[in-house]
């Protein structure tokens, strides 16, 4: 297993009570399975079906394999301007 | 100059920094805080931003529009608490001449809105608040 950490922002970071959590994924875990870990914390299965994850500042497809080196995050929906 | 600011925005200093002695237009767009959002009161509201994402995500639109025209971009957005008329956005582009400096500053704020990861969140008169959704505007 390997520890990754993922940024939260917005209604995110509300829905999950902080602005970062750390999962335990397995060593060739995908995008999918980090948001399918994100679920299983208080607050994720309010989540919506798909969010945006971003590694390293760029947006990821679910079958993407991750390092436990990446900086992740989740999206909201935009808001700027 | 960061692309984000906690501070006023000074739109000028956008202008000036974009102004060439080629440079036959300067057009500039500035989004500010209205005081209604779907018919509700808005007393004031804070941006939050991925900063680190932002800041990238904002130098690359102004290479990209520096590379679609022959222009000079320049932007900032504001994050923290604003209040009703406050700057939120600002951009200056200096151009040769108006058609591209007008086109280049609508695609501009169109790529802000659609690629930084910002996010606004209003507060009511109502005491009420609300992350804002662009899906719903």
């Amino acid at each position: 297993m390997t520890h990754h950490r993922v940024l939260l922002f917005a209604r995110y970071a509300e829905l999950l009570g902080a602005g970062e959590v750390a999962v335990e994924l397995s060593h060739d875990a995908t995008a999918a399975d980090c948001i399918a870990a994100l679920r299983t914390l208080p607050g994720g299965d309010l989540l919506p079906s798909h969010p945006v994850l971003v590694r390293n500042h760029a947006i990821v497809t679910g079958a993407v394999v991750l390092d436990p080196s990446d900086e992740l995050a989740l999206l909201p929906p935009l808001a700027g301007g | 100059m960061a692309f984000l600011t906690s501070d006023l925005i000074d739109a000028a200093a956008l202008s000036r920094d974009v102004g060439a002695s080629h440079h036959g237009a300067i057009t500039t767009f500035i989004g500010s805080v209205r005081d209604t959002h779907n018919g509700r009161a808005v007393v004031r509201l804070t941006y939050t931003a991925y900063h680190a994402m932002a800041e990238l995500e904002c130098a690359a639109i102004v290479r990209e529009a520096e590379s679609r025209w022959p222009v000079r971009a320049a932007l900032q957005h504001r994050v923290g608490d604003l209040q009703i008329g406050d700057a939120a956005v600002a951009i200056a582009i200096g151009a040769g001449l108006r058609d591209e400096g007008f086109a280049a500053c609508r695609w501009v704020i169109e790529a802000v809105k659609r690629r930084v990861p910002i996010w606004k969140q209003e507060f009511y008169a109502d005491g009420t608040d609300a992350w804002v959704d662009p899906v719903t505007l």
